[in-house]
């Protein structure tokens, strides 16, 4: 049965599924044998990440604290901001550079009873054009002497999207004719298993379905015109009002004899916009003299254009909808990733800190783009016409500086 | 629904049938399973701002163990 109609089944009889699943759970809570199971470390994590690619540069702080309030119940709390300027080449072909702020702040309980444990999440993002509340809630239930974990999520969404508009005096403002929204559910189910005393694998499946406004209230898509000098016009994106989509991956993660460790991730993903990607992700992980961990990465993502995608429409209107966002197009991307992580002591630190790392980490990625032109180098006068542009192709870097304390 | 209820079912009888299994892996043989370097996500701050960045960039989505909201896209 595919994600997708689960996920119509689960709408249309939501109370009888839910009531087998959680007998289901009920009797593994009681089968099982009691090995008590463990929150996750008290910590806290304090990080600088900066993107620079394609003409925008993203950067600020983020700060994760989880504390455990006795050995059943924890919390978890993140603050993450981000300051984006932007001329990508979106922004070139159809508006000006800008410059934007998003603040993202959340909030996490952990309960566990027994060998399962349950989790809520609430989590609200800003920016001055789109505000988004999420709710996720969460169990997970160790089993088979804890070999397996197996582990189920839902995921809901209210999204507001909004158009900012330039005032007079040059300013932006939020356009006060422009409201959209859009709501987001999404279904998870995880199985992680030790295979051997070397090996541990896991499963994750998830279905997400969106509804409402999808496409961006700025970006455009462009159609032939003779009439125009570039040989080319444009018009407003149009996205359809639904978008479901499953996405299954599995990690096999292997500890190797010199203490290291060595994990392959490989996920498949489609929609119902005919967008198919697969994802092929190896780390590999490596201790060094007692205080430091390294990190590589290399990770391939290849994926198709969604049903509706043109870089160039043979005219305007051309079908129901239309897009030319390239993150729907058909295209290849490649990331390297380097990572160092120092442990280390402070003398005069206070007794109830355990143990704190210095980290960081630089990733480098390059997407070629199979179908998405450079419109910003039509140039009729030289001979390169509206769609006969060189493919466009992102070379972006993702730094990441954070310390980590455990107390 | 029918082919449903048989699958939760089936899985149900195999699950509790399942619970007599003796763990293969000791739980004194996980000394190497319980290392840090093998934790499947050993830094969340750092993941989750890596899952976010891949998000933004590709068409796919999901399946990462992540969540969150909005946008910071364009």
């Amino acid at each position: 049965m595919t994600m997708s109609r689960m996920v119509r089944l689960m709408k249309g009889q939501p109370g009888k599924l839910l009531a087998l699943a959680l007998l289901a759970l009920t009797m593994l809570g009681h089968g099982s044998t009691s090995f008590a199971g463990v929150l996750a470390e008290d910590r806290a994590d304090a990080l600088y990440h900066r993107y620079q690619g394609g003409g925008v540069e993203i950067q600020g702080p983020s700060v994760l604290v989880r504390k455990k309030l006795g050995e059943n119940f924890a919390v978890n709390a993140n603050y993450y901001m981000d300051f984006v300027t932007s001329a990508s080449i979106d922004v070139k072909l159809s508006a000006s550079q800008y410059k934007e702020q998003r603040t993202q702040k959340s909030l996490g309980f952990e309960f566990l009873h027994g060998k399962t444990t349950y989790t809520a999440n609430v989590i609200n993002s800003k920016e001055s054009d789109y505000t988004a509340d999420t709710a996720t809630f969460g169990l997970s239930q160790d089993m088979f002497g804890d070999l397996t974990t197996v582990s189920l999520g839902y995921r809901r969404g209210w999204n507001h999207v909004y158009r900012n508009i330039k005032d007079p005096d040059g300013g932006k403002v939020r356009d006060p004719t422009f409201a959209q929204q859009m709501d987001t559910r999404a279904y998870t189910v995880g199985l992680s298993q030790i295979l051997t005393r070397n090996l541990i694998a896991s499963l994750n499946v998830e279905a997400i379905t969106d509804e409402g406004y999808l496409n961006s209230p700025y970006r455009s898509v462009r159609y032939a015109d003779a009439g125009d000098p570039r040989g080319f016009a444009l018009q407003s994106e149009i996205y359809p009002r639904t978008h479901t989509s499953q996405a299954t991956a599995v990690v096999l993660k292997y500890y190797l004899p010199w203490r290291a460790a060595i994990e392959g991730n490989y996920r498949f993903y489609s929609d119902s916009w005919g967008v198919n990607a697969n994802t092929l992700d190896l780390t590999y992980t490596h201790p060094w003299h007692g205080r430091w961990i390294f990190d590589g990465r290399l990770r391939y993502y290849t994926q198709t254009q969604a049903d509706f995608y043109s870089d160039l429409f043979p005219r305007r209107d051309f079908q129901n909808f239309l897009a030319r966002d390239k993150e729907l197009a058909s295209y290849t991307g490649y990331t390297i990733g380097l990572g160092a992580s120092y442990e280390f002591s402070v003398p005069w630190a206070p007794k109830w800190i355990q143990k704190s790392t210095l980290n960081a980490r630089l990733d480098h990625i390059l997407i070629d783009y199979d179908n998405f032109r450079d419109a910003t180098k039509t140039n009729p006068g030289n001979g390169i016409l509206a769609g006969a542009e060189p493919l466009y192709r992102l070379n972006a870097n993702v730094f990441q500086l954070f310390l980590s304390v455990w107390f | 629904m029918r082919i449903a209820k048989l699958v939760v079912l089936v899985g149900m009888g195999a699950v509790v049938s399942g619970c007599s299994i003796q763990p293969w892996v000791k739980p004194y043989e996980r000394e190497h399973l319980a290392d840090p370097i093998m934790a499947f996500d050993r830094d969340p701050v750092s993941s989750a701002y890596l899952d976010h960045v891949f998000d933004a960039r590709e068409g796919a989505r999901g399946a990462t163990g992540g969540s969150g909201g909005g946008c910071g896209c364009n």
